[in-house]
């Protein structure tokens, strides 16, 4: 079982540019599927803009003005981890791990998913620190790193729940959350898997929110 | 150098987490709160009425600068206790296209592996079940709202299985479209029998699920373990299992997804647990006296519309209790013996049940525990309190002759604010969660069921001296704000241990995670716990258990067999938020093959 498993891991990069032709029908532009306008979801995708995704100006790693929501998460798949550049604990790790699953969605980052990462030190990692940051992981196009106003990387990091319950803990940044949330703004899907597994099963984890008809139980036969 | 309470050499950061996570701990109940404050927050009402922006939830969410809202204001005890409905069986030869061994995949069936023991326990009943949006009434004092259930129905219909009757379980998926979820839920399902002695195909792993439009045929022998192995041909009776549930599991969606409304009953019968008073071991008569229940706490948003807090690790308190789905029930009795099933669906709240008399509230109510996690206990055990964590079951005998013409509260008086677990507070009679009253009838009436003081036995316990081949030890930690098993997360990738059928294991618990208490999941066997390191064994955990309670800085050694199917299982947290958030390893029994890791 573990030998066919590994073996249709190595066979997913092949069927990623298939799955790619399906996600562009489903997502061919970013913007709210057309068919999902009944008033209750409509309703419900606002709660959730309200309660967990404040609109506040972020710099990009371009040193580009960007709005949280308006500009980074509506409309679109993404997959949001925190981090700073000078963090010696997971963050090298997640970053190259990170760096991998990128690989494996291709051209659909920056398109059908968007990658984010988000310093927790936004007073030292400026955006020149983070391109060079980037660049030292070998980051690629469609992957956006991003600094702020402390006290708005600070609102997003509670609303986001990159948080710890013990505040002491919590005002560590070198315990921070390691984990990657994944989602679907309009389909109102959001989860999260540790930054630290196989690419393969964070690729995997993401697949799920992007598209429908991926039977798990067909790959453990 | 630094260690914990159970030995373990720990880095210095860990020993400063640990020892935080406890001052906080303390700081948390001292400063935040005492009982004052409770009074304060108008929560400590005896009738149970939920004041409107004064519950817990508006004080995690200043303590946590984020989270959930707090529920609108709802009646307590205007509603009659719901009794989910029986599932109706399917003719044998209804089921179009015939079920079969090998995946039905061209016709739509999701399952891909095929049934290891459909020959040979032949099944002989029959159902058809549709996982489907529908419109429920959670209370009168709330919207109708849209929430998933099996058959349209919150909780789930309950299916009354008997021993040597194996049964097939065609299952739909049949949950509404990508963004159609109201706001959370992914329509992607598998469905686990819990304690089932399923074959894995058939178990409903978290990582066998299907898709919206397929079904999948799901095989439940209900035999009894040992039947393939030890005692060829019967099975051990010790093993018999009565009060099994069902519930979603998919990896990473379960906590959405139970919660949104997809659990229900599996009750299994056979010539001892006959359901009959005037047969077996004379238990209550099903369905009249036995009543099953579902126990949850919700969140409403301020349009009274269930909330998920979607960007939660730590587990999801609710401030709204519902039992069989519907806000604080008032259920009328009669004044003699019940047996009721009570089970903690979460997704992350503790219960410790009492029996409250809000007329008299220095009185103590005893009840007898019968069963925990399904499994009939050698005797009966009598109590005033009993606890269970998410997806433990007690079964318990009220006898409510003493309460004539009275009523009656089952209160949950454990206290708990967070996903950690409960805090160290038992709150007083009538200050805790009044979760459903009973109302006693004077009118006389039969009863032919066994009084528990009478100490019938039931099953006695399978015995435990055998050598096991192997000795695991299995570290549960949080590990950056995630769950971890010996430092690992949850993958489908692999399976990290590999079982000889039939071989006798050890699985040693350790919980490293400070005062975080995780109800730990172990599917396939039923476990033994043959001790715990720093709290004695309770009585009524001294039987068949299929989730064990790992406490604050525990440590537990649990027997298994794993015996007559192989394949793939789970073991993990079952705080479903702790689950989705990969407190969770998948281990496969293997005819040949074995590893012999010791930390897997």
């Amino acid at each position: 079982m573990v030998n066919q498993t590994r073996r249709k891991l190595l066979a997913l990069p092949l069927i990623a540019p298939f799955a790619g032709g399906i996600l562009a029908n489903a997502f061919h532009s970013p913007s709210a599927p057309d068919n999902i306008n009944d008033k209750a979801s409509l309703a419900a995708r606002e709660k959730i803009r309200k309660r967990f995704f404040p609109n506040v100006a972020l710099r990009t790693h371009e040193d580009k003005e960007v709005r949280f929501y308006d500009d980074l998460i509506k409309g679109k798949v993404v997959m949001i981890n925190v981090m700073y550049a000078e963090c010696e604990g997971i963050c090298p790790g997640v970053t190259a791990n990170l760096v991998k699953v990128q690989k494996l969605l291709g051209d659909r980052v920056g398109r059908d998913v968007f990658m984010y990462s988000m310093t927790l030190k936004p007073e030292t990692d400026t955006t020149e620190v983070l391109r060079h940051y980037m660049k030292m992981y070998g980051v690629g196009p469609g992957w956006t790193y991003l600094t702020g106003k402390p006290e708005d990387v600070e609102l997003l990091r509670q609303k986001l729940g990159f948080t710890n319950l013990d505040p002491e803990l919590d005002e560590d940044s070198s315990q921070h959350i390691g984990n990657v949330r994944y989602g679907n703004e309009p389909f109102m899907l959001w989860a999260a898997c540790p930054a630290q597994v196989s690419a393969t099963w964070i690729y995997e984890s993401v697949s799920w929110v992007m598209q429908p008809g991926q039977n798990r139980a067909k790959s453990k036969v | 150098m630094y260690f914990t309470v159970s030995g373990e050499k720990i880095s210095r950061a860990r020993y400063k987490q640990l020892v935080n996570a406890q001052k906080n701990r303390r700081e948390l109940i001292a400063a935040q709160l005492g009982r004052r404050d409770f009074l304060n927050m108008g929560l400590l009402t005896g009738a149970g009425y939920l004041v409107a922006k004064s519950g817990l939830s508006v004080h995690a969410e200043s303590f946590m600068h984020r989270g959930q809202p707090a529920s609108p204001p709802v009646r307590p005890f205007i509603e009659p206790l719901p009794i989910m409905p029986i599932k109706k069986k399917v003719p044998p030869g209804r089921l179009r296209p015939r079920p079969r061994v090998n995946p039905n995949t061209a016709a739509g069936e999701g399952r891909t592996i095929p049934h290891q023991a459909f020959n040979i326990f032949r099944p002989k009943v029959f159902y058809e079940v549709h996982q489907r949006a529908t419109q429920v009434s959670v209370s009168p004092d709330l919207p109708i709202q849209t929430l998933w259930g099996f058959d349209g129905v919150v909780p789930g219909p309950t299916y009354v299985a008997e021993y040597g009757e194996p049964v097939l379980v065609r299952n739909f998926n049949d949950l509404p479209p990508l963004g159609q979820n109201g706001g959370f839920g992914l329509p992607s399902v598998t469905t686990h029998l819990h304690n089932g002695h399923t074959p894995s195909e058939s178990d409903g792993g978290p990582c066998m699920f299907f898709e919206r439009g397929q079904w999948y045929d799901q095989h439940y022998p209900n035999v009894l373990a040992g039947i393939l192995s030890t005692h060829p041909g019967h099975g051990d009776i010790n093993e018999a299992m009565s009060t099994l549930w069902y519930h979603d599991h998919r990896v990473d969606f379960t906590a959405q997804s139970t919660y949104k409304g997809l659990v229900g009953f599996y009750l299994l019968f056979n010539e001892f647990d006959t359901g009959k008073e005037n047969k077996g071991f004379h238990l209550p008569n099903f369905p009249e006296y036995d009543i099953p229940l579902v126990f949850a706490d919700k969140v409403f948003d301020e349009d009274g519309i269930l909330f998920f807090d979607l960007f939660n690790l730590d587990g999801i308190i609710g401030d709204t209790f519902t039992v069989n789905g519907v806000v604080q029930p008032f259920f009328e009795v009669e004044p003699r013996r019940y047996r009721f099933r009570l089970l903690d669906v979460g997704p992350s709240r503790f219960f410790d049940f009492f029996l409250t008399d809000l007329d008299d509230l220095n009185k103590h109510n005893p009840f007898w525990v019968i069963a925990n996690d399904g499994n009939l206990l050698p005797k009966p055990v009598q109590v005033e309190n009993v606890r269970i964590g998410v997806a433990e079951r007690v079964d318990v005998i009220i006898d409510f002759r003493e309460f004539r013409g009275k009523s009656v509260y089952l209160e949950n008086r454990v206290l708990q604010v967070d996903g950690r677990g409960p805090t160290g507070t038992i709150l007083p009679a009538g200050q805790g969660n009044l979760l459903m009253r009973f109302d006693v009838s004077s009118r006389p009436v039969h009863d032919r069921s066994v009084d528990p003081d009478t100490m019938p036995s039931f099953y006695a316990l399978p015995d435990t001296t055998a050598q096991p081949r192997i000795v695991r030890t299995f570290k549960f930690d949080r590990l950056n704000g995630q769950w971890s098993i010996n430092g690992q997360f949850v993958s489908c990738e692999d399976n990290r241990v590999r079982i000889k059928k039939n071989s006798v294991e050890h699985w040693v618990l350790q919980n490293l995670s400070g005062d975080w208490q995780h109800p730990i999941h172990i599917h396939l066997e039923e476990h033994q716990i043959l001790s715990r390191q720093r709290l004695p064994v309770d009585p009524v955990e001294r039987g068949r258990k299929d989730v064990t309670r790992l406490t604050e800085n525990e440590v537990v050694n649990l027997f298994f067999r794993f015996r007559d199917f192989t394949g793939t299982y789970p073991l993990h947290c079952h705080n479903t938020v702790h689950e989705d958030h990969a407190m969770m390893l998948l281990w496969e029994v293997v005819e040949e093959g074995e590893d012999n890791n010791i930390v897997p």
